[in-house]
C-alpha cells in the first residue's frame, strides 16, 4: 500500500491533491502563454497586433491573409524555406539514425578491441554542444569549399553522438543474445542477423532516435546561420529570424510582424507533432536511458 | 531449399560430395551476398558512424585549433604564432566580460529551472495530482519549439509598446513594463531558457523517479512517512547523480548561450553589444572582422571554460557526496 493510496479518502489528502493541481495548474498557464500568443498573433491584422490585447482574438480574422503573406513575400521565399528544412532534417534525421543504429547495436552485442575507446569517444562526444563545434566546422568546410551548399548543413548533423548512446542502451535489452546466437548457429552472416532479425527488434528505438534527430536538425538554427549565405538555401529558422531582424530594426519592415508570428506557428506544429507521436514509446522508459537528447 | 539459402557458408564445409556443392553453389549463386564473420562485424557496424565523427567531429577541431596558432598578417600571409591568440584571449576584457555575464545568467537560472522541474516532478511521481499526463505532455511541448522560435516569441511578449503584460500593466494604470531595459534584460533572457528546459529537465528527473522500487514507498507508509518525507529523505536522495548530470549538461549549455541575444539584438541595442556572450564574439570576429584565427582562438578558451566549470562542478558534487 503506497503513500497516495492509504490516504486516498482523507478530507486532508483531497486538499493536497488541488494544492498540487493547482501548483501544476499555474506553471502550465505560463508554458501556454506564449504558445497561445502566437496562435492569436497569427490571426490578427498588422494593425491590431499594436492595438489590441495581445493574449486574445481581434475582431477581424486575418489569419488566411497572414498566410497568404507569408508565403507570398520575398516571392513566396518561405515555402522554399520549408521545403529545405525539411529536406534537412529528413535526410539528417534518416542518416543519423541509421548510422547511429549501426553503431549502437555494435557497442552494445559486440566485445571487441577499441570498444571502451569507442564508448568513451562516443560519451565525450555527447558533452559537445553542436553550437561550439559550428565555427570550427565554417572554418574547415570553407577550406574545401563546401560551405554555402545543403551539404554544409546535412552532413555534420549525420553525426548524432547521443543517439549512438540511447540505442546502445536500448539494444542492449531489446534484442536477446540468444536470437542473435541462434541466427549464427543457422549460418546466418552477421550483417543478415542485423538487417532481418534485430532491426525489426529495435525499431521503436529507431524511431525515437529519428524524431530526435529529426527535430534537432529542424530546430537547429546556429549552424546554417553560420554555413549559409544565400537565401535559397536557408531553413525556416534563419529565415524566419532574418525577417524579425528587419521587422524590428525599424527600417521598413514594421508589416512582417504578423507574418513572421504565421511563419513561427507553421514551423512548429510539425515539431510539437512529431514529439507527440514519440510519446508513445517513451511509456516503454526508453527514456530513462537518455541524459541528453 | 530455405536452409541452403539463409547459410551459404556452412554448406561449403558440411557438403561432402562434388554433387551436392555443386547443387548447393547453384543455389546460393543468384543470392550470393557479403557475408561478414563475427569478428569483423562490429568494425564494419561502425565504420559509417566513426568515419562521420572524424570527418566532421574531429576533424573541424583539429583544423581550428591549429588555426588558432597562426595570424592573418597582410604581407605574407598566415604566420605562426604559437599561443599568441590565446595569451590576447585570455587578456581580453571583451571575452572575460561575455564569461561573467553568463555565470550570472547561470546563477539564476540554472537554480530556478532545475528547482522548478524537480518539484512538478515529485509531484507527477506522487501520484497525488489530477490530471498528471497532460501536465507532462503539456510541460514538455517548449522544448519542442525551436530557440529561434522562443526568443521570437518572448520577444513580441516583452515589448513595451504591445506585449499583453505591459498592456495590461498599462491598463491598471501602471506604466509601461520594459522588459528588456537596465537590468531587466538579463533575467528576461533567462526565463526564455527555464521556459524552454523546465519540461526537459522534468522528464529526466520524472523517468528517474519512475524507476525507484515502489517497496520503498511501502516501507515508508508503514513507518508513518508523509508524502513529502518521502519525496525529501528517500527519493530525492536516489536521484542525486540524475540531478548532477543535469546540472554539468546545464552549465555546458549555459556557457554556449547565443540565440536567445542574437536575436534580440535589435530590442535592446544599448546593451546587447557585439561580445555579450562569448560565442556572440566569436561568431562576429569571425563573420564581422573575418578574424578567424582569433575567432578560433575564442571557441577554444570558451571550450576550457566549459571543462574546467563542469568538471569543478563534478569535483565539488563528488565531494560534497562523500562526506
Amino acid at each position: 500500500m503506497t503513500i497516495a493510496a492509504r490516504t486516498v479518502r482523507s478530507p486532508a489528502f483531497r486538499r493536497q491533491r488541488w494544492l498540487l493541481t493547482a501548483v501544476l495548474g499555474a506553471y502550465f498557464v505560463y508554458t501556454f502563454i506564449p504558445l497561445l500568443y502566437v496562435i492569436v498573433a497569427a490571426t490578427k491584422t498588422n494593425a491590431d497586433l499594436f492595438g489590441t490585447f495581445g493574449l486574445w482574438f481581434a475582431e477581424d480574422f486575418a489569419f488566411w491573409e497572414n498566410l497568404r503573406g507569408l508565403f507570398t513575400y520575398q516571392d513566396g521565399a518561405f515555402s522554399g524555406w520549408l521545403l529545405n528544412t525539411f529536406l534537412y532534417a529528413a535526410v539528417s534525421g534518416l542518416g543519423a539514425a541509421f548510422f547511429a543504429t549501426c553503431a549502437g547495436y555494435a557497442l552494445a552485442k559486440f566485445r571487441f578491441r577499441g570498444r571502451a575507446l569507442c564508448f568513451a569517444l562516443v560519451l565525450g562526444a555527447v558533452m559537445i554542444p553542436q553550437t561550439a563545434l559550428s565555427v570550427p566546422l565554417f572554418l574547415m568546410l570553407s577550406k574545401i569549399g563546401l560551405v554555402n551548399t545543403p551539404a554544409a548543413v546535412i552532413l555534420p548533423s549525420l553525426v548524432f553522438p547521443p543517439g549512438v548512446f540511447l540505442m546502445c542502451v536500448y539494444i542492449e535489452d531489446a534484442v536477446s543474445n540468444e536470437l542473435i546466437e541462434a541466427g549464427r548457429v543457422d549460418g546466418a552472416g552477421e550483417l543478415h542477423i542485423f538487417g532481418k532479425i534485430a532491426f525489426r527488434l529495435l525499431m521503436p528505438g529507431f524511431a525515437t532516435v529519428l524524431i530526435l534527430a529529426f527535430v534537432s536538425t529542424w530546430n537547429n538554427y546556429f549552424l546554417p546561420l553560420v554555413m549559409l549565405s544565400s537565401s535559397e538555401y536557408f531553413p525556416i529558422t534563419v529565415g524566419l529570424s532574418q525577417w524579425y531582424a528587419s521587422a524590428t530594426s525599424g527600417s521598413g519592415g514594421a508589416v512582417l510582424f504578423t507574418i513572421v508570428m504565421a511563419g513561427a506557428l507553421v514551423s512548429v506544429l510539425p515539431v510539437i507533432a512529431a514529439f507527440l507521436f514519440m510519446q508513445r514509446w517513451w511509456q516503454g522508459g526508453l527514456a530513462s536511458g537518455g541524459v541528453k537528447a | 531449399m530455405p536452409t541452403i539459402r539463409a547459410s551459404p557458408s556452412s554448406e561449403l564445409g558440411a557438403g561432402g560430395g562434388a554433387a551436392t556443392a555443386a547443387t548447393a553453389r547453384l543455389a546460393v549463386r543468384p543470392h550470393r551476398r557479403i557475408v561478414v564473420g563475427r569478428r569483423l562485424a562490429p568494425y564494419v557496424f561502425l565504420a559509417p558512424f566513426l568515419l562521420l565523427f572524424a570527418g566532421f567531429l574531429v576533424a573541424p577541431l583539429l583544423y581550428a585549433f591549429q588555426m588558432s596558432l597562426f595570424r592573418e598578417t597582410l604581407v605574407g600571409g598566415a604566420r605562426f604564432v604559437g599561443i599568441d591568440n590565446y595569451v590576447r584571449a585570455i587578456h581580453d576584457r571583451n571575452f572575460w566580460d561575455g564569461i561573467g555575464r553568463l555565470f550570472q545568467f547561470g546563477f539564476m537560472q540554472i537554480p530556478v529551472m532545475l528547482g522548478l522541474a524537480l518539484v512538478f516532478a515529485l509531484i507527477l511521481d506522487s501520484g497525488m495530482a489530477l490530471a498528471r499526463g497532460f501536465f507532462r505532455v503539456a510541460f514538455f511541448i517548449p522544448y519542442a519549439v525551436p530557440g529561434v522560435i522562443a526568443a521570437l516569441l518572448w520577444g513580441y511578449l516583452y515589448g513595451p509598446a504591445f506585449g499583453p503584460f505591459s498592456q495590461l500593466s498599462v491598463a491598471m494604470g501602471l506604466g509601461q513594463i520594459d522588459f528588456l531595459a537596465g537590468g531587466g534584460l538579463l533575467p528576461s533572457l533567462a526565463n526564455i531558457a527555464v521556459w524552454e528546459y523546465t519540461g526537459y529537465n522534468m522528464i529526466i528527473y520524472y523517468a528517474a523517479l519512475q524507476s525507484i522500487p515502489r517497496d520503498l514507498e511501502e516501507a515508508s507508509a508503514i513507518d508513518g512517512a508523509t508524502a513529502l518525507q518521502h519525496a525529501i529523505r528517500i527519493k530525492l536522495p536516489l536521484i542525486l547523480p540524475t540531478i548532477t548530470v543535469t546540472i554539468i549538461f546545464s552549465i555546458i549549455g549555459t556557457l554556449q548561450l547565443f540565440t536567445e541575444p542574437y536575436l534580440m539584438r535589435n530590442l535592446a541595442p544599448s546593451q546587447i553589444n557585439s561580445h555579450y556572450t562569448p560565442n556572440y564574439y566569436a561568431y562576429t570576429e569571425a563573420f564581422t572582422s573575418q578574424q578567424y584565427n582569433y575567432s578560433a582562438a575564442i571557441s577554444f578558451a570558451l571550450g576550457a571554460v566549459v571543462a574546467v566549470a563542469s568538471y569543478g562542478f563534478m569535483l565539488l558534487a563528488n565531494r560534497r557526496g562523500r562526506r
